[in-house]
């Protein structure tokens, strides 16, 4: 149990356990209530009663007194099974769980939101996606996405490739927002596929009964099901509990910490909205599904780093990474992409040792361009690769991904500056700010 | 009625809006704002499992409805904390405090370690789905008349967003842009809330249920009021609301919500007892009558298909249930004007039919009578047998009989536990089931909370003068009659009338009277007491306090300064520019217009020496006993300008030195 020190003592010497109902009196006053868990690392000398009103409350054990009432069981959570009956007139859809905020529910152990669900208790408590699509569902991971890693990413990537194979018309990737758009350009960038990929999440926890999940669930579905064969993320559009947007894989950021409509397009548009699972198409400038055989590449360089430059920055960063051995660098340069100048002599030398340095904006909307100034025109000679239009988590992942395919530098800039998923535009429309 | 004998028991429940500066998980005002609409927001609410494993049954009923909400935003006075867009910031502590202070005056125990609590309410009133309350204090009581009340909790929790009927929305929505507008009208199943009541924070604060007495219960919910108001409270209407819950022995628990008006506790009580009493006799019956509710839906289309019943042509569908053994029972009235049918159809019109027809008033409504008859011949039913019949869409008049058929197998054992709104005539309406425990899950975005006894301490030694301690306290201090200081504190004046007396040497009883009774009175004669400042009423006492009026005159000088602020208020929006609106209302001249200003007590002294000298000669005569005519031509000629003792004692100097 999660009682530790006084309070583990305490209980165990009266013989109680979670789950079983108890009475507690001290001083003047008595409670009755359901022994709950308590978060792991506290030893605080409290213990968590559920009483008969429903309200959860902390009683201190100081001069207090346990006697057992009725044993019972440890609450679980559990929802009747579905019945699922193949229908061979709907298309089938993956759905791939990694966890985060669309598959967690409340640990009691800690009092936090976890990701603790499988991705079949996804589709149990969202019963309705049946009706749209044959489901098939896969846990892969159960973690936060701030805890996802490259290599997580090479395994999601093998696995919806799994599933394309084995005849998925379309794969749904539930996935935490926070780290949802490195994700989605991962898998932009290592798999080719001729069904859609769709990366959704929640911004409020399927605990609750306002949960943006259920209607993101549907509408990836949908978009699973769509003529969009690329990677998207399939979010709110809105405040509303209305309608998502489809955005592309390699143009879309978390932009907001806490709002449902959190997923905008940076220097692009949504491809698609998606309504109660019914997808209208925005623009037409997408891969089409079967337009491309499924190829799977996702060979990854995991020695990268971002740097992001201030007032004040020491070239020390920069040093810092090329002694550790880092084989490429994204920078966060400020405004068309600039770096001070006492980098200079560190950038150099990261060009001499073979080192891939990248240039993107912290304005995050726009395009760097490093002729501008005299101080772009002297990073560029310094071998630095400018990132164009990329977003710079983009940028970064592509980074990653381009020293997975080779080690020369000249190959490298070359990745980086050919458009492979939609990630880099020649054109920056008035519509792509702020939209 | 013998309240004893039927097991009558009953609880209160009371919420009351506290009087904090920001709402209880966010830094917005808590205050109602009817400014135009700046953002509205439309959800779906889904109900979840609780820890427990369980959905909870009231909100599986909400949930069954499908309702959609829109929610009224405000740019700056509410945020996104209310609309569910960022997580609840931490529990405010200044409403933490007032809610141990209250706990405190009510003898509560506090509990050691705040839990906040989402209770799932999916009606949509929260934008989450759920209410924010935290248990703080459980096990007090009052002492009442009629004996101890046990108070079982005190809940920390936050008020739901307020609903906003629909005429009232469109009007603001017309001051939108047309596109919204037309959303609206293009989505008349959303209901519609504001968002500003969300979040303020409230005690909820229940008794147990051992209160056998209606007028008890009155009293209770008289002296917790009293109690509240001693704190920082709201005050004003919709600030505070009671729920009752009520049972006899044979009966079963029912939560009366939205009690409005304490008078009508009583009459409330006794509708109550007489429904559950008349379903408990249905539950006889149908026992006694080996009734059966059949679960069969059966498709009666064909049967009305010419109907003449304009209700039955304009549905799809007529669909009915068979109730063997239920003929004569769901016409029965079980309390004023609500029949057993009236149960069952509230039930049915969960699912958005706006009623139902049964066998017991058919033929109505323009049924005809031949077609029920072919009903009955097409259902084979026999002579004890009734049939409900839902005409709509053929689902949503599937699901409306299944309520019906849930509701009526729930005849057989007797009063279900529900929760009933409280209706201005007394009676009651179904709303949803009562909900159980499983309603409630932890909220795990707000820190655990340690109460320690310091905080505790610090509190109680700080705790406001109750009503019956402010009350002994203003007898003893101001040697006021029982009944002036009960009226005083009853009414909440004690405040105004110590900052008056403490001001100004001014007889007690004179003022006490005023605010004991006086103000009632004005009241009665439909003036506006908001109106006057403490302050003007404090001037019209220092004219006492100077002998300039007699205490007599304080009520009509009053008075007319009321009246000539009412005016003032009215013509103050046709004409503005009345700079010396002042003088009109300064006491001293409102009195002198009034021709109360009394004559000082040099012309009085000269007045009665003009009447003295006037008659010497009846005095001569009479001696001492010429004081009582000359005392009558006195105080003619003061023209009841001057105190009546004052005069009477000068006048008997006079008399004596000439004697």
């Amino acid at each position: 149990m999660g009682y530790k020190g006084s309070s583990e003592n305490f209980l165990n010497k009266s013989d109680v356990s979670i789950g079983d109902t108890v009475l507690i009196e001290k001083n003047d006053v008595s409670y009755e209530g359901i022994l709950l868990d308590r978060s792991e690392d506290a030893d605080d000398g409290c213990i968590v009663l559920k009483l008969d009103s429903g309200y959860n409350i902390g009683v201190n054990i100081n001069n207090a007194t346990i006697g057992l009432i009725e044993k019972g069981d440890k609450p679980k959570i559990s929802y009747k099974p579905v019945n699922i009956e193949y229908d061979d007139k709907k298309l089938d859809i993956s759905i791939i769980s990694t966890g985060g905020t669309v598959s967690s529910i409340i640990d009691y152990k800690t009092g936090a939101v976890h990701p603790v669900f499988t991705a079949e208790d996804l589709l149990r408590s969202n019963p309705e996606l049946l009706d749209l699509a044959n489901i098939d569902v896969k846990a892969l991971y159960n973690i936060l996405s701030e805890n996802m890693k490259p290599e997580y990413w090479v395994n999601s990537a093998k696995s919806i490739a799994d599933e394309v194979t084995s005849g998925a018309d379309g794969v749904v990737v539930a996935h935490g927002t926070d780290t949802m758009h490195f994700t989605s350009a991962a898998l932009s960038f290592m798999i080719k596929s001729p069904v859609p990929i769709v990366v959704t999440g929640a911004q409020r926890s399927s605990d609750r009964p306002s949960s943006d999940a259920h209607l993101n669930l549907i509408n990836s579905v949908g978009a699973a099901k769509s003529e969009i064969a690329e990677v998207t993320v399939c979010m709110h559009s809105t405040l509303n509990d209305d309608y998502c947007d489809l955005h592309r894989g390699t143009k879309v950021r978390k932009m907001h910490t806490s709002r449902r409509d959190t997923f905008r397009s940076i220097d692009f548009e949504p491809l698609a909205n998606v309504k109660e699972g019914k997808v209208s198409y925005l623009l037409n400038d997408f891969k089409k599904r079967n337009q491309e055989d499924l190829v799977l590449n996702n060979k990854i360089e995991e020695k990268v780093a971002i740097v992001k430059t201030y007032p004040g920055i020491s070239s020390e960063i920069i040093n810092y990474h090329i002694d550790k051995g880092y084989k490429g660098l994204l920078i966060e340069g400020t405004g068309l992409g600039h770096l001070p100048e006492n980098l200079l002599d560190s950038i150099k030398r990261a060009n001499q040792e073979e080192i891939a340095i990248v240039m993107t904006s912290q304005c995050i909307y726009g395009r760097v361009n490093m002729n501008v100034y005299s101080t772009g025109r002297k990073l560029l000679n310094a071998g630095i690769i400018s990132g164009k239009d990329m977003i710079p988590e983009v940028a970064f992942v592509k980074l990653a991904w381009a020293l997975g395919q080779s080690s020369n530098i000249e190959e490298v800039k070359n990745i980086i500056q050919t458009n492979l998923a939609g990630e880099l535009n020649e054109k920056s429309s008035t519509k792509y700010f702020l939209n | 009625m013998n309240w004893d004998d039927i097991g009558l028991k009953m609880g209160l429940e009371i919420h009351q809006q506290l009087n904090t500066k920001s709402k209880l998980f966010c830094p917005c005002p808590t205050e109602l704002n009817d400014d135009i609409i700046d953002l509205d927001i439309k959800r779906k609410l889904r109900p979840t499992q609780s820890e427990l494993g369980q959905i909870d049954r009231a909100a599986f009923a909400e949930s069954k409805r499908k309702l959609n909400f829109n929610y009224q935003n405000f740019n700056y006075k509410t945020c996104l904390v209310e609309s569910d867009d960022e997580p609840p910031h931490g529990l405010n502590e200044e409403a933490l405090d007032l809610s141990i202070t209250i706990a405190s005056l009510l003898n509560m125990k506090i509990i050691d370690e705040v839990h906040t609590m989402r209770k799932q309410v999916i009606d949509g009133s929260n934008t989450g789905g759920f209410q924010r309350t935290s248990l703080i204090a459980t096990d007090g009581f009052i002492d009442t008349p009629a004996g101890r009340v046990v108070i079982e909790n005190l809940c920390l929790e936050e008020d739901a967003a307020r609903r906003i009927n629909k005429t009232n929305v469109s009007k603001k929505q017309s001051k939108n842009t047309s596109k919204n507008k037309k959303d609206f009208n293009d989505n008349n199943d959303f209901t519609t809330f504001r968002l500003d009541r969300l979040g303020i924070p409230l005690v909820e604060i229940t008794t147990d249920p051992s209160i056998h007495h209606p007028d008890q219960i009155k009293e209770v919910a008289y002296i917790l009021g009293q109690i509240l108001r001693s704190t920082n409270v709201k005050r004003g209407q919709g600030t505070i609301r009671q729920d009752l819950n009520i049972s006899i022995a044979k009966g079963s628990r029912v939560e009366l919500k939205g009690v409005q008006n304490l008078d009508l506790i009583p009459e409330m009580a006794k509708l109550e007892v007489d429904r559950q009493q008349n379903l408990i006799k249905i539950q006889e019956e149908l026992m006694s009558r080996g009734a059966v509710v059949e679960e069969e839906i059966h498709d009666l289309t064909e049967i009305f298909k010419n109907s003449p019943s304009k209700i039955i042509q304009s549905a799809k569908t007529v669909k009915g249930i068979v109730l063997k053994g239920f003929n004569g029972l769901i016409g029965l009235e079980i309390q004023k004007n609500r029949r057993f049918g009236t149960e069952l159809a509230t039930y049915a019109k969960k699912t958005g039919v706006s009623g139902i027809f049964h066998t017991d008033e058919l033929p109505a409504y323009g049924i005809e009578s031949d077609e029920t008859e072919a009903m009955k011949k097409h259902l084979n039913i026999g002579e004890n047998d009734a049939i409900v019949i839902v005409a709509h869409d053929r689902d949503v008049a599937t699901s409306a009989l299944e309520e019906v058929i849930l509701r009526s197998k729930m005849a057989f054992d007797g009063v279900p536990e529900e929760t009933r709104k409280a209706l201005e005539d007394g009676t009651s309406e179904y709303m949803r089931p009562l909900p159980t425990q499983n309603r409630m899950y932890l909220e795990t975005d707000i820190q655990l909370f340690k109460i320690n006894e310091e905080r505790i301490k610090v509190i109680s030694s700080y705790l406001p003068e109750l009503p019956n301690e402010k009350k002994e306290r203003i007898i003893k201090q101001y040697s006021l009659s029982e009944d002036i200081a009960n009226q005083i504190v009853r009414r909440g004046y004690t405040e105004d009338f110590e900052k008056i007396i403490s001001g100004i040497q001014v007889d007690s009883i004179t003022l006490g009277s005023f605010f004991a009774y006086s103000i009632q009175e004005l009241k009665r004669e439909g003036l506006n007491l908001d109106l006057i400042e403490l302050e003007l009423i404090t001037n019209v006492f220092n004219l006492l306090k100077d002998n300039k009026i007699s205490k007599d005159s304080i009520y009509e000088i009053i008075k007319e300064i009321i009246i000539r602020l009412d005016e003032k208020s009215k013509n103050h929006n046709v004409n503005d520019k009345n700079n010396d609106k002042n003088q009109d209302i300064d006491p001293e001249i409102v009195a002198q217009n009034l021709g109360l200003i009394l004559i000082s007590d040099d012309d009085v002294k000269d007045i009665i020496l003009f009447v003295v000298e006037k008659n010497a000669k009846m005095i001569e005569e009479r001696k001492m006993a010429a004081l009582g005519p000359l005392m009558g031509m006195a105080m003619k000629e003061l023209k009841g300008k001057a105190d009546g003792k004052i005069v009477n004692q000068l006048l008997k100097d006079e008399i004596e030195k000439r004697v």
